[in-house]
């Protein structure tokens, strides 16, 4: 039993009232989406108690749990409530969870983004679930005249040993009127009834019947739709526009150029632009302002020069590979020594392009900004930041500032750049009316905040027994360096240096699904599999034994991972996989990498046909702590694996004097159903640790998993992505 | 602008829209079916997959000029409720994580399994590469497709 102080954000855990009336539930329900469903209705309570910011119950015994933060198809909204639900002790079939709208006054921390909404709200979501179940035993207990410890619970129902019983919706009432207590118990692990238990995605029922959900179903009464013509190139701006016919056009209201962010605008790490003047065209339905946006006359000129273009960053890149970085990021020992004294080296040069977000519903928000306030509705991981950036350019208190979140059709991280909210809340002010703002695909792929492209190079000597003395890494972006200085091999070396190079581009980048563990995971595993086949050793074995070696005698102090849990999940799967086994015409990669405060190893089955490669088969372990809810978290896991091998094989943004050669799916290819993995096998590792992250983990390992499967059919080492750009000389060597 | 009287999930329905909109604005803007999706709007990407007489069919690539007497089914019209073998099986492998390409990744499945009630794996996959699932639940869509196909 845990005990835990409850002061952390009490707000949160403040009555909102004793005793609403009637079933109306606060601000909350704004939103169809947010709307229970039928079945649901049909056992709705005649009345409803609020016992703080992440419940209410029901009469009836019904509970509401508001699911704080933004859902980008991680499942939070299933399993955060799921974690309320458990400390409260009530049965899963009971609860009706609803998005909680953008209120930092009753939560923390209301961010998708760094695989960090489990690990980060499991202990308020326990404390919000065990308070409450505090105050109903209390309230009981006064009502019989014992002590609440006395009292036990399960599924919603207060028992004493004198065989009194009563229900949470009875004592409800009673229990919003109780003071919140000080510090509660948290259950034993053991005690779990919820959490650990596959879950049925909450949202699941409306997704299967197409109800609206997302916010480019979202409609308000009088509201117009908005798109945007952004310059045609990155480093490119507004030269000159003749609207005369697209506002003469049917059903067009206003065509206008406009500043994203007025002058004097505070900008944030959220708030990044590549197109400071844009330009904005209003009407009634989408398919007349797409078609009013095909007869605007725009010219387009560089700010200065004429554009980036993919050559020219990617040997700015190779040059930068050639240079000595005045500090490096991290030495332990003397690796110059040992790369001069070496019997032999072995060094590559890895390489990946810029990568598009492509959330398959394009970025899109509602605003409705009047003189004295503004309400925003849409998909947004950030919405804390997009809030003070609006208030900011609206030059209003946050307080007259509503957002609310929609259920997201993919983030990857291109939500927590909120640029969009405010071109739509621009957009309002200026025509004075509700409007949505809708990316076309184009639109969308083209307005940069990349996955940044990357190059490093690693190297590796060794001495005359064959044994690795030393390694090296120089790693480059446009724009910053995928390195992490402490994470794995580092800590396992005598002799490493890492080292950062940075490019600066007027192409915008941002966090990308795993950020730089996206490519590093990549280029090291890949690395390491060559250094050990250098070595004459088993992949497995030669990393088990670095990670030995971090364990019972670790270089360097900063050492960012635990070797003996990193070692459990490459035992794990060597076990699951029957690693060292061999099918006629399959060949296995491995690979293994620990981000987001979980560790993930990974081993791949490919077949070549036709000079393709075909994945068989995948098997994954993952330690990531407790894990709250099996089903969503398999998927999860299964999703980050089809995602790296979709975009390590087939997927890249080039560049041609700053216009993006890419501009819809015909042209930037999608991992498909005929490329996916026929089957993917998980395990996770069984402990008691607080949960850690599980949307981004499983991604950046099995790029080097299929890329050394590759290797073993092919003879031929992948160092660049993606894979199908390089695979034609790998099969010709094959 | 002209009036169109089209016939959508078994009811006939009056749209006064330009002869070239596409049949999925005219779906999502003027009859509030919001089940069929915007993805790409070049009949890439699946998302915005009806029943076009009784086929899967893009609906970005179809103008409201071009479907006459064609009956269209929307993922709103599928079934009654939730219960087509598709959207149960959909439920049993809990299959959406974002659920945005989910409507039209079920009724280009339904529309396999009309046509082909026991599809083989390469027959799924034929029949679902048209439709991109960002997310990545491509594995458990086929597994609930076989189950569909079973049931």
């Amino acid at each position: 039993m845990t005990l835990i102080k409850t002061k952390y954000n009490r707000r949160s855990f403040l009555k909102v009232t004793t005793a609403s009336t009637g079933g109306i539930i606060l601000g909350f329900s704004w939103l169809a989406s947010c709307s229970p469903t039928p079945e649901q209705i049909k056992q709705m309570p005649d009345e409803w108690f609020n016992i703080n910011a992440f419940l209410k119950i029901g009469d009836n015994g019904i509970v509401t749990i508001m699911s704080p933060n933004p859902e980008i198809g991680q499942n939070v909204k299933t399993s955060m409530p799921m974690i309320v639900a458990e400390e409260l002790d009530v049965d899963w079939k009971d609860v009706i969870v609803e998005q909680a709208g953008y209120d930092i006054q009753k939560y923390t921390r209301q961010l998708a983004g760094g695989s960090q909404s489990i690990r980060q709200g499991w202990q308020s979501l326990r404390m919000a679930g065990a308070t409450a179940r505090r105050m109903l035993l209390e309230a009981a207990a006064k009502q019989w005249g014992v002590s609440a410890d006395e009292l036990t619970t399960d599924k919603g129902v207060i028992s004493h040993a004198s065989g009194k019983s009563m229900t949470y919706g009875e004592v409800a009432s009673a229990a919003a009127g109780i003071e919140v207590p000080e510090e509660v118990k948290l259950k034993d692990l053991k005690d779990f009834k919820i959490i650990g238990h596959p879950t049925k995605n909450v949202d699941g029922p409306k997704i299967i019947k197409g109800e609206s959900l997302f916010g480019l179903d979202y409609k308000a009464d009088g509201m117009l739709i908005a798109m945007i013509v952004h310059p045609e190139g990155f480093g490119m701006k507004l030269k000159s526009m003749d609207a005369t016919e697209a506002k003469a056009m049917p059903g067009i209201k206003d065509v206008f150029s406009f500043n994203v962010y007025p002058e004097g605008i505070e900008k944030q790490w959220s708030d990044v632009n590549a197109f400071p003047e844009q330009i904005a065209i209003v009407g009634n339905s989408t398919w007349e302002v797409m078609k009013a946006k095909k007869a605007l006359k725009v010219e387009w000129e560089y700010v200065e020069g004429t554009g980036e273009s993919t050559t020219n960053y990617m040997e700015s890149l190779s040059a930068l590979m050639t240079k000595d970085a005045a500090e490096p990021a991290r030495k332990d020992g003397d690796p110059d020594a040992a790369f001069k004294n070496a019997a032999k080296t072995i060094e590559r040069e890895y390489s990946a392009p810029f990568l598009a977000h492509n959330t398959l519903e394009p970025m899109n928000f509602f605003a409705n900004v009047s003189a004295d306030k503004a309400e925003l509705v849409g998909p947004v991981q950030t919405p804390e930041y997009l809030s003070k950036t609006i208030a900011q350019v609206l030059g209003m208190p946050e307080d007259n500032v509503s957002i609310m979140m929609t259920r997201m059709g993919g983030g990857f991280g291109r939500r927590l750049y909120g640029n969009f909210g405010v071109e739509a809340t621009m957009i309002s002010k200026h025509v004075g009316a509700p409007i949505k703002l809708v990316y076309s695909r184009e639109d969308d792929m083209t307005q940069g905040t990349y996955r940044p492209a990357y190059k490093v190079k690693y190297s590796a000597a060794f001495d005359e027994s064959n044994n690795l003395t030393a390694i090296k890494i120089k790693g480059a972006g446009v724009d910053g360096s995928p390195v992490f200085e402490n994470r794995f091999p580092a800590g396992a070396l005598d002799n490493y240096l890492s080292e950062n190079h940075n490019l600066v581009s007027t192409i915008s980048t941002g966090a990308w699904r795993a950020p730089r563990s996206n490519f590093i995971a990549f280029a090291e595993q890949s690395f390491l599999d060559e250094v050990a086949e250098t070595m004459g050793k088993d992949p497995i074995d030669f990393r088990l034994e670095l990670f030995d070696r971090a364990k019972s005698n670790p270089v360097g102090e900063n050492n960012d991972y635990d070797p003996e849990r990193y070692a459990g999940v490459l035992k794990l799967v060597k076990e699951k996989s029957n690693w060292g086994t061999e099918t006629p015409g399959v060949t296995r990669g491995v690979s293994a990498y620990y981000c987001h405060n979980s560790y993930v190893a990974q081993v791949v089955d490919v077949m070549m046909k036709d000079g393709k490669p075909r994945v068989q088969k995948v098997w994954c372990a993952i330690d990531c702590g407790i894990v709250v809810n099996p089903e969503g978290a398999l998927n999860q896991v299964e999703g980050g694996i089809i995602d790296g091998i979709g975009h390590a094989m087939y997927s890249a943004m080039t560049f041609t004097n700053g216009v993006p050669d890419q501009k819809n799916f015909n042209e930037y290819k999608l991992i498909r159903h005929n490329e996916a993995p026929l089957e993917i096998e998980t395990h996770f590792v069984q402990n008691g640790i607080d949960p850690t992250g599980l949307g981004e983990p499983s991604l950046p390992p099995v790029a080097a998993a299929l890329g050394n499967a590759i290797y073993k059919a092919t003879g031929k080492r992948l160092d660049g992505q993606p894979f199908i750009d390089y695979l034609g000389e790998a099969i010709e060597l094959g | 602008m002209a009036q169109y009287t089209i016939t959508i999930n078994g009811k006939a329905q009056q749209v006064e829209a330009a002869p070239d909109t596409p049949m999925l604005w005219v779906l999502r803007d003027h009859l509030d079916l919001v089940g069929t999706k915007f993805g790409c709007g070049i009949g890439q990407c699946g998302a915005c997959t009806i029943h076009f007489n009784g086929v899967a069919t893009r609906s970005c690539q179809i103008p409201i000029s071009a479907v006459g007497e064609n009956p269209v089914v929307t993922i709103e019209g599928l079934s009654k409720g939730q219960d087509h073998p598709v959207q149960k099986a959909w439920i049993e492998h809990d299959v959406p994580q974002c659920g945005y390409c989910q409507s039209g990744q079920i009724m280009s499945a339904a529309s396999l399994l009309k046509q082909n009630p026991n599809p083989t794996d390469q027959e799924i996959e034929n029949a679902m590469s048209g439709n991109i699932c960002r997310c990545g639940t491509y594995t458990r869509i086929k597994k609930a497709i076989k189950t569909a196909a079973n049931s």
